[in-house]
């Protein structure tokens, strides 16, 4: 389309972003080569474990310049908002499909968080005798998957990565898992499917109504659809080239797609079918598609049975990584994207949540069996995740003050990451457990702690960073999301307020029931060996994670709140400007300030009174 | 007047248009002929019968596909054309308007001589036909294969009619190759009898068509149809029309195996040998495929004129009722295909079926390519790439799975899909490959199956953004959504006995490694498979190349 392509040579974030993405893979395509001999399953072991630590140096290079000594090109500026590290190189130029990818504050933690589980998960992966080889491979494959998922810009690319992941995990979880593995597998594939099909749908939807040459020169290269990098005649010419188009220019931009979604005059909020707008008719599929990997009520029902049969260190990745997907989609998607749908289907996110929430408390309540008690946590916790992307407060009755919302976004970005350490963890503890015992059954548990203290200690600790004690990490999210909630819906707020309560009764009475009490008197009584020093360096550094963010937050929103405040403050500039039509305000600014200065003075409580 | 000038001008022209325009653009099909005459020819001789009929032919599909590669290279531009314009002066119509070539002829022809060579290379490692079969099976093949060359030009619907039959009947006889067996019998003869029936159906809807318009020539008759104030006309000429078109419409979906004509196809797929279903599914379908685009745009459209205009929009009609009539049959046959293949336990069977619903996809395609043709031509010429792309990626696709099945067949005596139980265990290679083609079947990325199926789905949601039929296409997205879905359980259902369940204990025999000519084989069919769909502008330039014929 007469966009003249950018060397990769004048892109620094091309290698590492390339490598730290296709270096799993790469190492899978090696291990399926009869280069290590059969029989060698530590081999491969080591080979995968290295990888994954690799990747995990890598991102880490990358994103904590502060460890490596900033400062050189392609790693991440924190505190910058904008999207960094961009990576433009064309792919299929007849539907202007671009390998384009890039970090900012929002999904740079999450790619961390990935490489970081990846390793936690490939050293709990060693009891794994069965096929060994297959199963890294797999592995491996999934991790490439879910890191091009959070690194992806484009949004074909999006999708690639996406469907990519969901195979590895079906074969995963067929042959690897539990009893019924078979029926777990088949479930986990079928709802994923059908909610990307929904979103393949969307994105087509949204490709056909886009129009880049509607953008103006300074959009065009913010979004990276003309590349920064080009100078002078160059950048003139491609920007010539653009407006000078004969026909639309679709796109697939993940950033050119929000600048037009949220432009005052944009082709997404023209009426489609059955009286609803086109962006409206793109939420809902997206969300779909969205909400059934978070997993939110009503289409959560896979996720038990996925948990519950997958084995302990895909329980992990699942917990930790694959739920964040939906929830990151939703963040770095549906919102910018439509914002008009954002704005009117608020109450249907922010229910969906409190939903998810309290059902999924009380389930987990109801648990007979352990894992599937931690499985059903998940439901409720990411019910926060859901309430605090939706509460859209910034409207005339708030008079387009963001602060509160911005508090539920960085409660939920916060939630995410913290229930992914938390979650991870705990579905840890239950598999270092199952690994001794070979039952999960609640109530045949008892007296580990006498057993074995420095397990059942760091188990203990987990657990309650899971319950969201004060000091722990899983209670800074939980508190921004019921805080942000308020402004927009009392009735929401107590509920989530209430829920607390009952995820304290779930947590506490499921550690009364496993690990206080006089004795074990389950079966295999006498396996219950202290942990291996290998599980132990699985478990501490989750527990060490779980405690730091609890007590220093900082250092995650200090990635987090630019990027997602900046994203609120514009849609909050939307809502009034294009969506109201009032004209810029000089108090906006103010309130605006006002709002930074408020969260930021919330985020400084926490971390006082987390220290306490 | 002087009459013998005159019969000698005509003879000139006749021997010019024949020699000098036609002739050179029909020399693969030439190929093809020459080839079979030597086949046929050594087999009379004693001498000559010591010559592998095998390699005979792939000596003389080789030429055909060197000659179909150059045509394609001497259209204007060849597929690295920066516009459309210069492609579209591109055609010519050859033996008197008998046959079109275009760009479309060009591709189709490509695809079909290319997937011959891969065939014949196939049939070779799989050792059916044997050398007792051989001249017979690849006579009939490439017999075939001629007449699905001409399917892809066809300009004149005499010649679509002969080009019908004269891929069908070497079908016939080739389904019934397997001459002991009884299944390969009645699947010969339930073919025969279907396809004449749908022959004679077809041909009286070709006479109808004819007799009211006055001409068999199809931009003709588009002329024709364009002149006619409105199909609905009193008298009985609508009437007429209508039902002309319907009985075409039977025609061409029996060699489509489109639901409700679909009935021979999983028959003759599990009485006949694999290989035959290989070919019957691949290059059958392209060529089905092929001819109905013809007939669409041949119809429905009007070439470049200084009315154009005014005819295309006059046409508007008769593109509805194509559209209408090419959608229905692609939602039902991609939804009934794809929920039959659910109580499969053969894997022929299978994947007739799984054929079944792929031709519903190629004709959601074509559906949109004719609802855009009126409304935006570009538009409608990247939904015939799109069709063009699926074709080319479902050559590999398909014939890399009957391939895996014959060859499965060979070592494990068995075409059950729970004889496949753990194959994993013994065999990982060919499992993985069978699971990439399956994958890609479903439309799973980064494989070529989900590029075709997204560059379809994309046409459609591109009429649906144009106002082209827009209930129609939003009825074709939804269904082929859900069908992707539904697909999902039967293409898994294989690859979950093969690695998940234990393999069967009075198995003793191994299936074929993957270090081996077959295994090869398999790999060399699988490779594009994954290439395709993550490399695919290349294809994907030739396909819009092929879509370039719409004008």
């Amino acid at each position: 389309m007469g966009i003249a392509p950018t060397l990769a040579v004048t892109q620094p974030a091309f290698w590492p972003l390339t490598l730290i993405l296709f270096l799993p893979a790469i190492v899978a395509g090696i291990l399926a080569l009869p280069i290590i001999p059969r029989g060698k399953d530590d081999s491969v072991r080591w080979v995968g474990l290295a990888t994954t630590i690799a990747v995990f140096i890598l991102s880490l290079w990358m994103a904590v310049p502060a460890i490596f000594g900033a400062g050189s090109p392609g790693q991440f500026t924190v505190g910058e908002a904008g999207m960094q590290a961009v990576v433009k190189q064309p792919w299929i130029p007849a539907f202007n499909i671009e390998y384009l990818l890039g970090v900012d504050g929002i999904s740079m933690p999450l790619v961390l968080l990935t490489t970081f589980l990846a390793v936690l998960a490939a050293a709990a992966s060693w009891p794994i005798e069965k096929h060994v080889r297959p199963y890294w491979i797999l592995f491996l494959l999934l991790e490439t998957g879910m890191i091009g998922v959070f690194v992806s810009l484009d949004f074909f690319l999006f999708y690639v990565f996406w469907e990519v992941m969901l195979l590895p995990m079906y074969f995963l979880i067929g042959i690897w898992g539990g009893p019924r593995r078979e029926y777990a597998a088949i479930k986990f594939f079928l709802y994923t499917l059908a909610g990307s099909v929904l979103m393949l749908l969307a994105i087509l939807m949204l490709y056909y109504a886009s129009d880049v040459r509607t953008l103006s020169d300074d959009q065009l290269l913010a979004t990276h659809v003309v590349s920064p990098a080009l100078e002078g005649a160059d950048r003139a010419a491609a920007m010539t080239a653009v407006h000078s188009h004969p026909k639309p220019i679709h796109t697939f931009n993940l950033l050119a797609l929000a600048a037009i979604g949220q432009s005052p005059v944009s082709p997404f909020a023209a009426t489609s079918f059955w009286g609803m707008t086109l962006e409206s008719w793109a939420f809902l599929l997206l969300l779909i598609g969205f909400i059934i990997k978070v997993p939110v009520v009503p289409v959560h029902t896979w996720l038990p049975d996925a948990h519950v049969e997958a084995p302990t260190p895909i329980s992990m990745i699942l917990a930790g990584v694959l739920l964040k997907l939906g929830g990151y989609g939703i963040l770095r998607i549906c919102y910018p994207i439509c914002p008009g749908a954002g704005l009117s289907f608020a109450w249907l996110v922010c229910g969906l949540g409190v939903v998810s929430m309290v059902y999924g408390a009380f389930a987990a309540l109801a648990q007979k069996d352990f894992k599937r008690m931690v499985a059903y946590s998940s439901v409720s916790h990411m019910g926060y995740v859901m309430l605090g992307l939706g509460v859209w407060s910034a409207v005339a009755g708030h008079e387009y003050q963001w602060d509160a919302w911005a508090q539920g976004v960085n409660g939920a970005m916060f939630q995410m990451l913290a229930h992914g350490i938390s979650s991870a963890g705990m579905f840890f503890m239950v598999g270092v457990l199952y690994d001794r015992v070979h039952h999960r059954n609640l109530e045949e548990f008892g007296g580990i702690f006498n057993r074995m203290p420095l397990y059942a200690s760091l188990a203990v600790a987990i657990f309650f960073a899971g319950l969201g004690l004060p000091g722990l990490c899983g209670f800074i999210g939980e508190v921004l999301v019921t805080l942000s909630s308020w402004n927009y819906s009392r009735l929401l707020a107590v509920c989530s307020a209430f829920t607390v309560i009952l995820t304290a009764a779930y947590i506490l009475w499921a550690i009364q029931r496993v690990y206080l009490g006089a004795e074990y008197k389950g079966p295999h009584g006498d396996h219950l060996t202290p942990m291996t020093r290998r599980e132990l360096a699985i478990a501490v550094p989750l527990v060490v994670l779980a405690i730091v963010f609890g007590v220093a937050p900082q250092l995650i929103f200090n990635y987090i709140t630019p990027t997602v405040n900046r994203q609120v403050e514009t849609l909050a500039e939307w809502t009034r400007s294009v969506h109201d039509g009032h004209p810029a305000a000089a108090g906006a600014t103010a309130a605006t300030d006002k709002g930074a200065v408020e969260l930021q003075a919330t985020i400084d409580t926490f971390t006082v009174g987390g220290s306490r | 007047m002087n009459p013998d000038r005159n019969l000698g001008t005509l003879l000139d022209g006749t021997l010019h248009d024949t020699l000098v325009v036609s002739l050179p653009h029909f020399r693969p099909e030439l190929c093809l002929a020459a080839t079979i005459v030597l086949l046929l020819l050594c087999r009379m001789l004693p001498l000559l019968r010591l010559v592998d009929s095998g390699f005979l032919a792939l000596g003389g599909v080789l030429f055909s596909l060197f000659f179909a590669w150059d045509d394609v290279l001497s259209l204007h531009g060849g597929p690295w054309a920066s516009t459309i314009g210069d492609l579209l002066a591109g055609r010519q119509e050859l033996f008197g308007g008998l046959l079109a070539f275009d760009s479309l002829t060009a591709y189709i022809r490509l695809l079909l001589t290319g997937f011959l060579v891969l065939f014949i290379l196939f049939t070779k490692v799989s050792g059916i036909p044997d050398s007792e079969d051989g001249a017979d099976f690849y006579t009939l093949v490439l017999g075939s294969t001629l007449g699905m060359c001409l399917m892809a030009s066809a300009n004149h619907l005499l010649m679509v009619f002969m080009a019908v039959e004269m891929a069908s009947v070497p079908s016939y006889a080739l389904a019934g190759l397997l001459k002991g067996r009884k299944a390969s019998s009645e699947a010969a003869l339930k073919y025969a009898v279907y396809g004449a029936g749908a022959a004679g159906v077809m041909l009286y809807g070709l006479s109808l068509l004819a007799g009211v318009l006055g001409t068999c020539h199809m931009p003709t008759m588009a002329r024709a149809l364009a002149s006619l104030d409105s199909m609905w006309m009193p008298g009985g000429t609508g009437l007429a029309l209508a039902i002309g078109g319907l009985m075409v419409a039977a025609g061409l979906a029996f060699k489509l195996s489109a639901v409700p004509f679909h009935f021979w196809c999983p028959d003759v797929f599990a009485g006949a040998a694999a290989e035959v279903g290989a070919f019957l599914s691949v290059a059958s379908k392209a060529a089905a495929i092929a001819l109905l685009l013809r007939v669409a745009f041949g119809l429905g459209t009007t070439g470049p004129g200084p009315d154009h205009a005014v005819e295309m929009a006059a046409l508007g009609e008769t593109r509805h009722f194509i559209v209408g009539i090419v959608a229905l049959l692609a939602a039902l046959t991609c939804t009934l295909g794809n929920l039959a293949a659910y109580g499969q336990t053969n894997m022929k069977r299978l994947l007739a079926y799984s054929t079944i619903a792929h031709a519903g996809y190629l004709m959601m395609g074509v559906a949109a390519a004719v609802a855009l043709a009126g409304r935006d031509a570009d538009a409608s010429r990247s939904a015939v790439a799109a069709v063009c792309f699926y074709l080319g990626t479902y050559v590999f696709m398909n014939l890399a799975a009957f391939a895996i099945v014959a060859l499965l067949r060979n070592s494990l005596r068995s075409e059950e899909i729970a004889s496949y139980a753990g194959l994993i265990r013994t065999n990982p290679g060919i499992v993985v490959a069978t699971g990439v083609v399956l994958v890609s079947l479903i439309g799973l990325p980064p494989l070529a199956g989900f590029i075709s199926k997204f560059l379809v789905f994309s046409s459609v949601m591109e009429a649906v953004s144009l106002d082209a039929e827009r209930p129609l296409m939003l009825v074709l997205l939804v269904v082929g959504g859900i069908n992707t879905v539904i697909s999902l359980f039967y293409y898994l259902r294989v690859l979950k006995v093969m690695t998940f369940d234990p393999p069967p204990a009075d198995r003793t025999v191994d299936a074929f490694p993957l270090v081996s000519i077959p295994g090869a084989l398999v790999t060399a069919l699988v490779v594009p498979v994954v290439s395709l769909g993550i490399f695919w502008s290349g294809l994907y330039a030739f396909a819009r190349l092929a879509g370039a014929f719409a004008s």
